[in-house]
């Protein structure tokens, strides 16, 4: 492989990054919304969220990254592949990690709750400061492994064209004619990402959680 | 005018009857004691004073608020009076500062500095001043009963309410939960308790109430109550836990 | 040739279903046939075996499951052997279910307290009769809800063997938007078989879940 191959690659997953990086950053407030939807008292967002969830969770990402690009246009949204390529990990991350969130949240002990509502704090006030974080903190380790998915998932977009490091891999072993050599430099490079995000996200969690610095990882939820 | 007045108090919880024609009134620096067996009612009735138990029937008025009206200002309610659970339930991600300092900005409005200054206060008072910037988890059951304490003392109430405070500790730390108390009651705070300490329901009480099946069965002076019951299961009630 | 999306592309997609199910039972069982050799391995006692499961499982984990479909088809032709992409997608598909099965199954072997193997270590079983009589005979009641939400995954999943070309279901809806450049009733119909083969699924996984914990309290009482 020659060396602009490997800047072709590299740009690749620069844009694998960014891609994923929208889908957890959108994602994850969909998801929150989502969450928070099918804890509402009212039955129409429980119903909708609900309905949202199991439908993205039981049908193929390749499928859902097809209606929105190929169905989108149809309706009138003129759509580049790329933003096709993070609306639907963006819809797709969020389904499982409102989930995942939504866990989180149910896990927060009532006795909590009663305790700072019984301070006069208002509902919004209690999910801000009481629950949210904690939530958070809870179920990092199953949204870091989320998040891997999403992002080793994001290779399938290479199939409507969109930019990133599985559609460099192909146009560069459909010049060179040595698959094998390039898709295994692409897969340990994706091993690589995955290796990287994982760190940086745990050192995010040390970040967010002031008290895992001082006291130690010890609220978790297996 | 009483600082809790409860008059006629029903609540069902399904088909079972949880408090059954319940009225009671504490004065301005009393300290009532309510005893009685499990599922009598008494936790019940504690937390329907500030709200977080509706009840079926009857009127309630804390520090001047109606409770029992349909559009009650919690905020303003739950400001006037303190709450101390069973399990403490202190917030494990935030430091012992911030655990007291939260409702002091968000619900008060005092200024950081301002609030520090009452929690350092409210700490002291309670004799944990040290653990400023310990987090919950790094304290034994009795410091973080004594926080919780401290948390809502620094909310200036016009009447605490105290849960059950010490059932969930081991023995030897219950005893500095209890001190604590009575520093509270010598100060002259309005306090209503539910306890399984008679030793100290006893000794620190102004009045005792005994709950049975939902009914205030018996209620009067503790050396009365404990000494002299009138009411067989009040005898049968102190017997089993005096001993 | 343009026409337009109708009766007969219904049966047609119906008819790639059951390469769909094929692909997706061929990968259960041989992947839950290789899972359980790699759950032996991770917890074995001797720590080679222990380090060759776990870089396996953090190779599969770690990589694009497309990524990985590809190695497998250009790399079987790198060393002469030309197979069909149907099955190199199952071979890859297999590889996979193994990985993600090990882990799960792992997880529910450590999830045994270790009195159940003190005390079956007591009785003077050795490694493999306390893992057959005692240990796995428990481990599969907290495996069963896992591994059933996971078989959603593998049948989503072969929904890659499209971008290999090999007619599935996801290859087939493809081929008839091409056709009928009716991308929602298309893509939509083929949603909806994929949603009508997980959710059951999804939901008996759930169902399963709430049997284990009302079984598992119990088992916590004694």
């Amino acid at each position: 492989m020659a060396a602009g191959d490997w800047l072709l690659l590299a740009g690749g997953a620069w844009r694998t990054c960014l891609y994923s990086v929208a889908g957890l950053a959108f994602g994850l407030t969909l998801g929150l919304a989502c969450a928070l939807g099918r804890q509402s008292r009212h039955i129409l967002p429980r119903l909708l969220a609900s309905a949202y969830v199991e439908l993205i969770r039981n049908t193929p990402l390749l499928v859902q990254i097809f209606l929105v690009f190929f169905g989108l246009p149809s309706l009138g949204f003129k759509l580049s592949a790329g933003q096709a390529a993070i609306l639907a990990l963006t819809l797709n991350f969020a389904a499982y990690s409102g989930e995942i969130v939504r866990g989180g949240i149910e896990s927060i002990p009532r006795g909590q709750i009663e305790a700072a509502e019984s301070l006069g704090l208002s509902r919004w006030e209690v999910f801000a400061h009481i629950v949210i974080l904690p939530a958070l903190e809870k179920t990092w380790p199953s949204l870091v492994s989320q998040f891997v998915l999403m992002m080793l998932g994001s290779s399938i977009v290479s199939a409507i064209g969109a930019d990133e490091l599985t559609s460099a891999a192909n146009t560069i072993q459909s010049r060179t004619f040595r698959p094998f050599e390039v898709y295994g430099w692409t897969t340990l490079i994706y091993l690589g990402l995955t290796i990287a995000f994982t760190a940086g996200l745990w050192g995010v969690a040390q970040g967010l959680f002031r008290r895992r610095r001082v006291v130690g990882i010890t609220l978790g939820v297996r | 005018m009483s600082v809790v007045q409860a008059s006629h108090v029903s609540k069902s919880f399904g088909p079972l009857l949880v408090l059954d024609d319940v009225s009671f009134a504490v004065e301005r620096g009393e300290v009532v004691v309510i005893i009685g067996r499990s599922g009598s009612g008494k936790s019940t009735a504690l937390r329907c004073l500030n709200g977080l138990e509706p009840i079926d029937s009857g009127e309630i008025i804390v520090a001047d608020i109606e409770v029992t009206a349909r559009d009650v200002d919690l905020r303003r309610l739950r400001q006037e009076v303190g709450i101390v659970f069973q399990h403490f339930n202190l917030f494990p991600h935030l430091t012992v500062e911030r655990n007291i300092t939260l409702a002091l900005t968000v619900v008060k409005k005092l200024s950081r500095g301002e609030a520090r200054a009452v929690a350092e206060g409210a700490l002291r008072q309670v004799g944990l001043i040290d653990k400023l910037h310990a987090y919950p988890e790094q304290l034994s059951g009795g410091q973080q009963q004594r926080v919780a304490i401290a948390r809502s003392l620094a909310m200036s109430p016009k009447v605490m309410l105290f849960d059950e405070v010490t059932s969930a500790l081991d023995p030897e730390l219950k005893e500095e939960v209890l001190h604590v108390i009575e520093d509270l009651a010598a100060r002259g705070m309005t306090m209503l308790l539910v306890t399984h300490e008679m030793g100290f329901a006893r000794r620190v009480a102004g009045r005792v109430i005994f709950m049975h099946a939902g009914r205030i069965h018996e209620s009067g002076l503790p050396a009365q109550m404990f000494g002299d019951p009138s009411t067989p299961e009040l005898r049968q009630f102190v017997s089993k836990t005096l001993g | 040739m343009l026409r337009d999306f109708a009766f007969i592309d219904i049966v047609s997609l119906l008819k790639a279903t059951r390469w769909t199910l094929l692909l997706s039972l061929m990968a259960l069982l041989g992947g839950g046939f290789a899972g359980a050799i790699v759950t032996l391995l991770r917890v074995s006692r001797v720590a080679p075996l222990r380090r060759v499961a776990q870089g396996y499982i953090l190779l599969v984990q770690g990589t694009p499951l497309l990524m990985q479909m590809f190695l497998i088809y250009f790399g079987l032709a790198l060393v002469g052997v030309e197979v069909p992409p149907v099955l190199a997608a199952g071979v890859a598909f297999t590889v996979y279910a193994s990985a993600f099965l090990g882990e799960i199954w792992r997880g529910a072997i450590e999830s045994i307290p270790r009195q159940q193997w003190e005390a079956s270590a007591a009785l003077a079983l050795t490694r493999l009769e306390q893992l057959r009589y005692v240990i796995v005979p428990q481990a599969i009641r907290i495996a069963v809800p896992p591994t059933v939400g996971f078989a959603v995954q593998i049948i989503k999943n072969t929904s890659l063997a499209a971008l290999l070309g090999f007619a599935d279901l996801t290859r087939v809806g493809q081929l008839i938007n091409n056709v009928t450049l009716q991308p929602f009733p298309v893509f939509g119909t083929v949603a909806a078989i994929y949603f009508a083969l997980c959710f059951p699924l999804s939901l008996f996984s759930r169902f399963l879940e709430g049997k284990l914990h009302v079984g598992r309290a119990g088992l916590a009482r004694q």
